[in-house]
């Protein structure tokens, strides 16, 4: 009977790893396709929290879940567009325009959830996401069940993760992203427009970054509340430096991360003499530990940060 | 073709420091027109509503002052930090641990001569936030741990720590919210107005922006401190031990903000609860971009700011306007000072090909 119990809370805690890492997944590679192009994106955090409200309200509008999914998509794209805007074409100060587009985004995603369902007693729900199990892969012994049993969006997480690798490390547009990131001044000279290079990743990495905030109000939740990222988008950036920026080593970082959220959640349920609090911080510690071990040996690319602006000739 | 540069200008003269955030400040309204009719508001009605909330009666310019004095204080807190390019962004976090440390001693002093309550609880918020904000300075200059990624995450760690003691060892005997006991009378600030809730943080904050403008301006480590922030590596070939001014630059930042948390407990809540602070740290941040880093500039952004704020709830309750128009302004204006002060340094030119 024992074991039983173990097996499924095994498989449990694995299927709940899978999930609670999603999100971070989704936020990571959105943040690692910018930073690599050379801008930090500290938007992250209010550009999830618009797409977890604008998937939710065209989801509760529509009744199309997928269409929830594409808004989130297209709201995180704009939000992209404007860091870019900021960072990229004014050359603005990278971190302070990320600041005020998480502050900005946050207000407006309160301020239009609002707007739309007033203040109910009740907090509004949609159908969410069904899991899907894959067929065979689900059936295996122990881990089938629960790694295998998942959200579509959980799914396309783990494909995006080679191919953002693929796109990265092996075809000629990840070349030019990496160049820009690591030297704009040499990939202006061989002729990458890096205004263009840059923009085009923010508006990429908004996209991922919004739907990562769209799973937790589409699937994980079927309601928005306004603490649903919870610091989401800032633990996506540690991934970034613990995984090297590097899209799998993130995504090792993103499964860790997933497995504490998890782990704590299964304890929360359990009914613990430990504070449940204990346990929610644990996983914002771990994220600092792990920054700390990764620290020495960090691979920041060599033009994160810098605006880029080509110096006037003649004047 | 038309295509336009950013280029360098002249820089501008000293007025131009003034007027730039004024005229921030007009678009950023002007621009709020856009939410407000999406909310499908009466455009002079909520302007009217909005102001009128925050000034038109004697309680309310009261209570203006009582929401600027938190704002003023993070907003001097996150000011300070950035000076010296020490990214906090923790100040939400640090001004929980100063009122958590202030509650701690809040319960406990009832059997203390009254006199010595009030300043040790002070003391004790100042550090509680200071020494929070230690942490992050400390993994910056010892272990290279970006500050602006540790500061964040911390936040969120002290709200946990805050859970956890509210449901445990910190919570009200008999109660099953997570609230603290309620603290002494004698850790209460002073009411300095009758029929207002205009109390003494309010004067500690104003106080605030005369000691950090004195830092700043008159003291070696304010130099020293602002150095850093310009270029760290000439610091210390300068001569100037970076990992001090550094701890101690996050030990103020993190003590002002500390000192927000104490405000809030010790004048308006008089006891800890969990939502004691509704973004305080995150707003500071906009208060002192707004403010240009300069004591002076964020005493004005955080009065602006808590116009904002104050008039916000009036607005909503005349007009139907979500209250959360106030932190859609606040982002609104943080990003429309940036494209100003840019443009104190830069010019565009349209270039023809």
């Amino acid at each position: 009977m024992g074991e039983i119990l173990d097996i499924a809370f095994i498989s449990g805690l694995m299927g709940a790893t899978m999930r609670m890492a999603t999100p971070i997944i989704f936020a990571t590679l959105g943040e690692i396709l910018s930073e690599r192009a050379g801008v930090l994106n500290l938007g992250i955090e209010g550009i999830m929290l618009m797409g977890a409200m604008t998937g939710f309200l065209f989801t509760f509008s529509t009744g199309s879940i997928w269409f929830g999914v594409f808004a989130a998509a297209c709201v995180g794209m704009l939000l992209g567009l404007l860091m870019a805007l900021l960072s990229v074409n004014l050359g603005l100060s990278q971190h302070v325009s990320g600041l005020g587009i998480t502050l900005f985004a946050s207000g407006l995603a309160m301020f239009i959830y609002r707007l739309h369902f007033g203040a109910p007693t009740v907090p509004p729900i949609i159908e969410p996401f069904q899991q899907v199990a894959l067929p065979v892969l689900s059936r295996i012994p122990v881990i089938g069940p629960g790694l295998f049993t998942q959200y579509s969006l959980t799914y396309i997480a783990w494909l995006l993760v080679p191919a953002m690798s693929i796109l990265l490390y092996k075809t000629k547009i990840g070349l030019k992203i990496r160049t820009v990131g690591e030297n704009p001044v040499v990939a202006d000279t061989v002729g990458v427009n890096v205004t263009l290079t840059r923009t085009l990743c923010l508006v990429a990495g908004g996209a991922l970054m919004g739907i990562g905030g769209a799973f937790l109000t589409l699937a994980h939740q079927n309601m928005f509340l306004i603490e649903v990222i919870g610091g989401r988008g800032w633990v996506a950036i540690a991934m970034v430096i613990f995984g090297n920026w590097d899209p799998l080593k993130g995504t090792i970082g993103a499964l860790i991360f997933g497995f504490l959220d998890g782990l704590q959640l299964r304890l929360q349920s359990v009914g613990l003499v430990i504070p449940f609090h204990i346990f929610l911080m644990i996983p914002y510690l771990l994220t600092i530990v792990a920054l700390i071990s990764v620290s020495r040996r960090a691979a920041v690319p060599a033009g994160l940060l810098k605006p880029y602006r080509r110096e006037e000739k003649g004047g | 073709m038309i295509r336009f540069r950013i280029i360098k200008r002249e820089p501008l003269p000293g007025w131009a420091k003034i007027v730039i955030p004024i005229a921030a400040i007009l678009v950023t309204l002007i621009l709020s027109a856009i939410p407000i009719l999406l909310a499908g508001g009466h455009l002079w009605k909520s302007y009217f509503y909005l102001f009128y909330g925050a000034l038109g009666t004697r309680y309310n310019l009261l209570e203006t002052f009582v929401k600027a004095s938190p704002l003023l204080l993070t907003g001097l807190a996150v000011a300070f930090a950035f000076r010296a390019k020490f990214w906090n962004i923790g100040a939400e976090g640090q001004l929980l641990a100063g009122a958590l440390t202030a509650t701690v001693f809040g319960v406990h002093m009832g059997s203390f001569p009254a006199v010595m309550v009030l300043p040790t609880i002070i003391i004790a918020g100042f550090l509680g936030g200071g020494i929070w904000a230690s942490i992050p300075a400390l993994l910056k200059t010892k272990l290279k741990v970006d500050d602006v990624v540790s500061t964040l995450l911390l936040n969120y760690v002290m709200i946990h720590i805050m859970g956890a003691l509210l449901f445990g060892p910190l919570q009200q005997p008999g109660s099953s919210w997570p609230r603290s006991a309620a603290i002494i009378e004698a850790a209460r600030y002073p009411i300095l107005m009758a029929r207002s809730r205009f109390h003494m943080g309010i004067i500690i904050s104003f106080a605030a922006v005369l000691i950090i403008w004195f830092i700043n301006k008159k003291t070696i480590f304010g130099y020293q401190s602002k150095a850093v922030g310009i270029n760290i590596r000439a610091a210390h070939f300068g001569g100037i031990n970076t990992t001090s001014v550094i701890l101690w630059t996050a030990l103020i930042s993190g003590g002002l903000a500390g000192l927000a948390g104490v405000g809030e407990l010790c004048a308006l809540q008089y006891r800890l609860i969990m939502d004691i602070s509704p973004g305080y740290g995150y707003s500071g941040i906009v208060i002192a971009m707004l403010g240009n880093l300069h004591p002076v500039g964020v005493l004005f952004s955080s009065l602006f700011f808590s116009v904002i704020i104050v008039g916000a709830h009036t607005m909503s309750r005349m007009t139907g306007v979500p209250t959360y128009i106030a932190e859609v302004i606040q982002g609104m204006a943080l990003m429309v000072m940036l494209i100003f002060l840019l443009f104190t340094e830069y010019k565009i030119r349209v270039m023809r090909k």
